[in-house]
């Protein structure tokens, strides 16, 4: 592949990058920050994280589809993830995703249409106390009913 | 310049994304305004436990409990409580059926609590270094540089008969003696495991979130014991406030001299770095660990060696849960003899749980070992909301199994676990009512198994996914009585031949099935029915004739339009095209809408 410039990595990504570099077992920790600054790992961005740590991008690739929170797909701008620990799921999360996919058109793991919203059903967020809950955009919204949905997704919807 | 009042705000995960901050802000605002900073301290604490009633603010000295408080009502809290002295009944914590607010230490939640690794959560700032040494913080690492030795340290471990408090149960002065033995190496490193992956527990975090440096100073005890000077924290990556947490608490040490080089002026030397999880239920396995601290998949490997002897990369490591952790400063300060004469013979000290489910008051408690099931449920969780009947609970997560009506007055330790097929676990304690259908939750903590299976061995990989196709079948009325003699043979082989503990205990929950619940099982495979009315395809949702007045209510709400019937007629299901979505059973004010 010609040497041209891919995806623009910021300053900070590259510094964090070079720094880590001299520490053993790096990746995990390269990944995460790629991700943060991007929402996922490009795959662009992969082949140069590959180019800087000299990792194989097999072995990026690898690492990154083994774990759960890496997401090699770009997500929706609005990010919602309901938690489907048990407290959660006993007290009507998967009710919640199936009025997400009504609301939306989205399933768990997709992404709606028109890229506002992603979707997806995350693993316990330790908010047990105020189970069912779900995050947009991080922000917790805890014990949540079927019926506030629209209201809860409509600051987000007319943001567009 | 003393204060005369602390109002002391709850910022664990629960409350603090549930309008803490704005909380403590205002508070700070409103005792601005009124003139009144310089007498009362608001002070960001770590969790409560009581999260059910949260955001909570607890008000010193009065010990006023405020729940279920909201960012408008700071500005009453300190004009009247603050300013004119009068607590603001409204917002008092009553216990149920009482009028009048009582004293925390007479409060069913808290009456039978005993809190040693949750001493300093709820107390002192966790951002603030000086208030953890204020509660006799890192005195147990000076005891330990400067009058132990660490044979003095194991021994100390060993008289109080301490056991991981990660899952197994492991004494943790052999695995620590295990580590110190090792000769000849040039390095070792002390790990933290807090990689706390099973769904419905926080201990951990709650203890970081809330006491970060206690868990700093056992690491640093744990070093010199064995002769390390770096150590890891393996913490999920779902938890940024703990990191955020421990990232102050370790700057604030290094400040204070009690990590890096020359700790407390001796020659002992120690530092630690944060390693982030990225959702990996199986790297809670302490050789998948250090595989993904080592920046790997999280694949475990075949033990021995063990991590003690060969851990990461290839030294001898000592790993530790949190909460195991969190004990250690205690035992060293107050003696192994003191932590042994609390708990059950073969279970000492305390153990954390994180009750929730189907449960009143919902949080995070710690109480002795040896307390017995109806202790936790009806008089520390005050029973189960809407007068519903208790079904079960499943301790340890979906490595566990699950305990029935009949084992509520087993007294809950390692050994008590065990035999009814359960396990310690973590501490997750998940309640279940009547409501809840026991099949469907095996399938959901199958599901779970199977989605975090590594793959490596054969056992877990395909007999975890074989149980779950039985299970599926039972919750779609397609299993046949082959399948429950399958499931036998199934779990024997995963519980013998699978590589680490998480294939070894898939099984768990579904021989609880078969072991307690019976009856609704062969009700899902000879009946094709489920009691509860979880399993959607076995459910069905009819009109009665009798009881419909036509009301077009529950055709309104049918989002297929499956409902036929017009104005004072009676309305009938399209059961072809019915979801089963359950809309007209809710909606239904005649009760007309029969499920079954």
């Amino acid at each position: 592949m010609a040497d041209e410039k891919l995806l623009p990595m910021s300053e900070g990504l590259v510094a964090f990058i070079t720094e880590w570099k001299k520490k053993p077992g790096n990746l995990i920790m390269v990944l995460h920050k790629v991700q943060e600054e991007y929402g996922y790992i490009a795959g662009e961005v992969a082949i140069e994280v590959s180019r800087m740590l000299e990792v194989p991008l097999a072995k990026i690739y690898g690492v990154a589809t083994f774990y759960h929170l890496f997401t090699l797909k770009k997500p929706g701008k609005n990010k919602i993830a309901v938690c489907m620990g048990t407290a959660c799921y006993l007290k009507g999360a998967q009710d919640l995703l199936d009025e997400l996919d009504t609301i939306l058109s989205c399933k768990a793991g997709e992404k709606t249409a028109d890229d506002m919203f992603s979707v997806a059903g995350v693993r316990c967020i330790g908010c047990c106390g105020l189970a069912p809950v779900m995050t947009i955009n991080g922000k917790v919204f805890g014990n949540v009913k079927r019926e506030q949905l629209p209201d809860l997704l409509a600051p987000f919807q007319n943001a567009k | 310049m003393a204060y005369k009042n602390f109002a002391l705000v709850c910022a664990g995960t629960g409350c603090h994304s549930t309008d803490g901050q704005e909380i403590y802000d205002n508070l700070i605002a409103s005792a601005e305004k009124h003139g009144v900073s310089g007498d009362v301290q608001v002070v960001k604490t770590g969790c409560f436990g009581f999260c059910e009633q949260g955001p909570i603010v607890k008000v010193l000295p009065e010990e006023s409990f405020y729940v279920k408080v909201k960012a408008t009502d700071a500005e009453e809290i300190i004009a009247e409580h603050i300013v004119k002295g009068r607590a603001v009944d409204r917002l008092l914590y009553k216990e149920p059926g009482s009028k009048t607010a009582g004293k925390i230490e007479d409060m069913g939640f808290y009456q039978k609590q005993l809190r040693i690794v949750l001493r300093n959560c709820g107390l002192i700032n966790p951002e603030n270094i000086e208030e953890y040494i204020a509660r006799e913080g890192y005195q147990a690492l000076g005891k330990v540089l400067t009058e132990m030795t660490p044979e003095d340290v194991i021994n100390e471990l060993k008289t109080s008969a301490l056991r991981g408090r990660g899952g197994a149960g492991f004494p943790t002065w052999m695995k620590w003696n295990f580590t110190k033995q090792v000769d000849g190496v040039d390095k070792k490193f002390v790990v933290c495991n807090a990689d706390e992956g099973d769904p419905g527990a926080y201990m951990d975090r709650s203890t970081l979130e809330g006491d970060p440096h206690s868990v700093i100073e056992a690491m640093a005890i744990a070093a010199r014991t064995i002769g390390a000077d770096q150590g890891y924290i393996y913490i999920r990556a779902e938890y940024p406030l703990a990191i955020e947490r421990l990232e102050i608490a370790m700057k604030q040490a290094r400040e204070f001299g009690l990590l890096g080089d020359g700790i407390l002026g001796t020659d002992f030397n120690f530092d630690i770095e944060i390693r982030l999880g990225a959702g990996a239920f199986v790297c809670g396995e302490e050789t998948a660990l250090l595989a993904s601290i080592e920046g790997e998949r999280g694949i475990p490997r075949p033990r021995p060696p063990f991590p003690a002897v060969k851990g990461l990369w290839g030294r001898p490591t000592l790993i530790n849960n949190v909460e195991t952790l969190a004990n250690i400063p205690m035992i060293i300060l107050k003696g192994g003899e003191w932590f042994a004469s609390i708990g059950t013979k073969d279970s000492k000290g305390t153990k954390v749980f994180a009750l929730t489910g189907k449960i009143n008051n919902s949080g995070l408690i710690e109480v002795p070992m040896g307390t017995t099931l109806r202790e936790i449920i009806y008089d520390i969780g005050g029973g189960i909301p809407n007068g519903k009947k208790f079904k079960a609970v499943q301790s340890g997560g979906p490595s566990g199994g699950m305990l029935t009506a009949e084992h509520l007055d087993t007294p809950i330790d390692y050994a008590g676990l065990q035999a009814l097929g359960s396990m310690m676990g973590s501490g997750g304690l998940i309640v279940m009512d009547e409501d809840d259908c026991i099949v469907d939750v095996v399938r959901f903590y199958l599901e779970f198994a199977v989605d975090e299976s590594c793959g490596k061995c054969s056992p877990c990989r395909i007999g975890g996914r074989k149980l779950l196709n039985i299970v599926e079948r039972m919750t779609a009325g397609t299993a046949t009585e082959k399948d429950i003699q399958n499931i036998e043979d199934i779990s024997d082989a995963m519980k013998k031949a699978s590589l680490c503990g998480l294939g070894q205990t898939t099984p768990n929950p579904t021989l609880s099935l078969l072991r307690y619940f019976k009856d609704e099982m062969l009700a899902h495979v000879k009946d094709s029915t489920c009691p509860a009315g979880k399993c959607k395809d076995l459910v069905k949702y009819t009109i009665d004739a009798e009881k419909c007045i036509g009301c077009t209510l529950c055709a309104r709400r049918c989002p297929v339009g499956c409902i036929s019937g017009g104005k004072r007629e009676l309305h009938v299901i399209d059961q072809d095209a019915c979801i089963k979505c359950g809309e007209c059973f809710t909606a239904c004010k005649f009760d007309a809408v029969l499920k079954g």
